[in-house]
């Protein structure tokens, strides 16, 4: 089976974060392929590993996310195509939608897995536009993937427990971090990642005509910071006094 | 000139980095106190690649360079240097004189457990009465009945005695030459041969986390198939061997420097005096800049000594190896004392790491060519 995994390079989230003057994530410093992504890949290559057949990488971005996508070729990933296009900078979420799913739709793919949301833009949008441009069911916060002869198989995590949902392939996944660790890159895995195509892909190649933004930044602000508690200090009724709270937020 | 790490280096080095710090720091401090070998830190190594990472994919590696391997180990001894000289004895000593000088069979035999990490092998070249005076060698090798017969001893062999020790490459005197050296000629002896023993191990003063042993050897057999090269190519094997380990010791003390100026860093922040942290005071900050250039420096030249190591063409590798063993190495001998020196009396005693630092450090001045013989060899590159 054919396996297409999305995944992104995003600035380093363990740095602090800025904005650029135009309200846009500053992308200049250390930047790391997407965690969230990371359990895209993993997700990938274990269906692989039972299954057979390719893991194909695809991603938008500039030149220099080229690391990211080593990454996930170090990983165990076959290819990747990379569609780089300096008019991209800034892209929102339907157009980075349309762009990935005009790369990916001649690869015709008979799972496509993505992250459930970014770890910087956190929108969690482009997976959804992505199924809808694809034209594939969906099946969203999967923490397990089964592919069943043409049915696709997830559990989806929910607040209570999980819900099992399958799904006729071709079909879209979205998975969070209960498909398991990513697996560190061997080092045979890096130095084989050398040798492994990575397609580069520009705009006018995909016949996409970029219009105007669907999204735009009106103001940013910070977010409000979080009140200090109250401090129970025990005078012999602390035990009362915290169970009156609790039942006060109807946590009992 | 181009000082950056190419992508692939630089993926070593953080792939090397997480797992050294998630895996191997955590463990170090009690290998440490138990004298204890990390056997499943080894086994981890192996299945991440670490002992293959510089041998060609046809012989089972992963086709890295040598500056990546020079990397992997520094930053493993950043973590544990007695796990550093575990991998940089079984690569540089181990496997490569059996890559470079073994034949089809010997490799085939040998070489996918020892580049997996599955097994290691060890390097027999110092005895009692021959250190820094390699040529001095006393053991010797007769030819016996299609065998060669091996009497003598080895004194300091890194890898011998594990439970997953495969043998030892030892020099050994197989004829007289004209001259006053005699013919030195390697042999491969597996772990368990009848006549080979491995005495039980020294009580040192630091790299409690490696395995070290004596060796002795009485009428120890070994078919004329495990002759290492050519007979009489000892001299040549070990000069160009102990070239090659000497780069990496300079690593693996780039790697310990820095461990050295890390610690110093975060405690110099924490540690409150005269009402603020001492890192505040000049007299501390003057310190922290020194090492911190220093380890820059060491590594540098280290860097540039695996890559010369790697063009087999460069004139300059021998000096420079020299040099970056000889740098790098009383570059991390400072770096520990000085931060003992900042950590106070915290750092006289084991709750810190500097403490494992200090005595671990010791050494690199010491094996694969003492500071002394690379001044020696240095000034011998100079035409003196």
């Amino acid at each position: 089976m054919k396996i297409v995994v999305t995944v992104k390079q995003i600035p380093d989230p363990n740095a602090p974060q800025k904005l650029t003057s135009d309200n846009r994530l500053d992308r200049g410093g250390e930047a790391v392929l997407d965690p969230g992504d990371e359990y895209g890949v993993e997700a990938g290559l274990k269906l692989k590993e039972a299954h057979g057949g390719e893991v194909v990488l695809v991603s938008m971005g500039p030149a220099k996310a080229a690391d990211a996508i080593r990454k996930g070729l170090s990983m165990g990933a076959d290819r990747a195509i990379h569609v780089s296009d300096d008019s991209l900078a800034g892209a929102d979420a339907l157009l980075t939608a349309q762009i990935l799913a005009a790369a990916i739709k001649p690869e015709n793919p008979d799972l496509v897995i993505c992250g459930t949301e970014s770890t910087d833009g956190s929108t969690g949008m482009v997976p959804p536009m992505l199924a809808e441009l694809l034209g594939m069911p969906q099946a969203t916060f999967a923490k397990q993937v089964e592919v069943k002869g043409d049915k696709v198989s997830v559990h989806r995590q929910t607040n209570e427990g999980y819900e099992v949902v399958e799904a006729q392939a071709p079909a879209l996944v979205t998975v969070t971090a209960g498909v398991g660790e990513p697996r560190y890159a061997s080092l045979k895995g890096i130095m084989a990642a050398r040798s492994k195509e990575v397609k580069k892909v520009e705009l006018s190649a995909l016949g996409i005509e970029k219009g105007s933004p669907a999204e735009s930044v009106e103001g940013v602000a910070d977010a409000e910071t979080r009140k200090a508690g109250e401090v129970i200090e025990d005078d012999g009724n602390a035990a009362e006094r915290i169970l009156a709270f609790l039942v006060q937020v109807k946590a009992v | 000139m181009d000082f950056e790490l190419s992508p692939e280096q630089k993926q070593v080095r953080d792939l090397c980095r997480e797992f050294a710090q998630e895996v191997v720091a955590p463990a170090a401090a009690e290998l440490d106190r138990e004298h204890r070998f990390g056997y499943d830190i080894v086994r981890q190594m192996g299945d991440l690649g670490l002992f293959g990472l510089g041998f060609p994919e046809d012989a089972g590696g992963a086709g890295g360079d040598f500056l990546s391997y020079c990397i992997a180990v520094e930053e493993i001894s950043r973590a544990d240097a007695g796990v550093g000289i575990t991998l940089e004895a079984a690569v540089s000593l181990g496997a490569t004189p059996i890559q470079e000088f073994g034949t089809k069979e010997q490799k085939e035999c040998w070489l996918p457990d020892l580049l997996a990490g599955r097994k290691l092998w060890a390097f027999g070249l110092t005895e009692p009465g021959a250190g820094s005076d390699a040529a001095g060698t006393r053991t010797r090798a007769q030819p016996e009945d299609g065998e060669w017969v091996i009497n003598g001893s080895k004194q300091f062999i890194t890898n011998s005695g594990t439970e997953i020790s495969a043998g030892v490459t030892v020099t050994a005197l197989t004829g007289k030459r004209e001259g006053a050296r005699g013919e030195i000629s390697a042999f491969l002896v597996p772990t368990g041969t009848p006549g080979y023993t491995v005495e039980p191990s020294y009580r040192k003063l630091g790299w409690h986390s490696s395995d070290t042993h004596p060796l002795t050897f009485e009428d120890c057999h070994v078919p004329a198939g495990n002759l290492l090269g050519k007979q009489g190519a000892g001299y040549r094997q070990f000069l160009h061997t102990l070239a090659g380990g000497r780069v990496a010791i300079a690593a693996l003390s780039v790697g310990l420097a820095q461990a050295c100026l890390d610690a110093a860093v975060t405690y110099a922040k924490e540690r409150q005096q005269f009402g603020k942290p001492i890192a505040s005071f000049q007299a501390i900050q003057f310190k922290l800049a020194d090492m911190a250039m220093e380890v820059e420096l060491a590594r540098m030249i280290t860097y540039r000594a695996a890559i010369a190591y790697s063009d087999r063409g460069s004139v300059e590798f021998r000096k420079l190896a020299s040099m970056a063993k000889l740098f790098a190495s009383e570059t991390s001998k400072r770096a520990a004392d000085q931060a003992v020196q900042i950590h106070g009396g915290y750092g006289f005693i084991e709750d810190y790491p500097v403490a494992r630092y200090w005595r671990d450090v010791k050494i690199n001045e010491i094996g694969e060519g003492t500071s002394e013989v690379q001044r020696m060899l240095i000034a011998r590159e100079l035409g003196i």
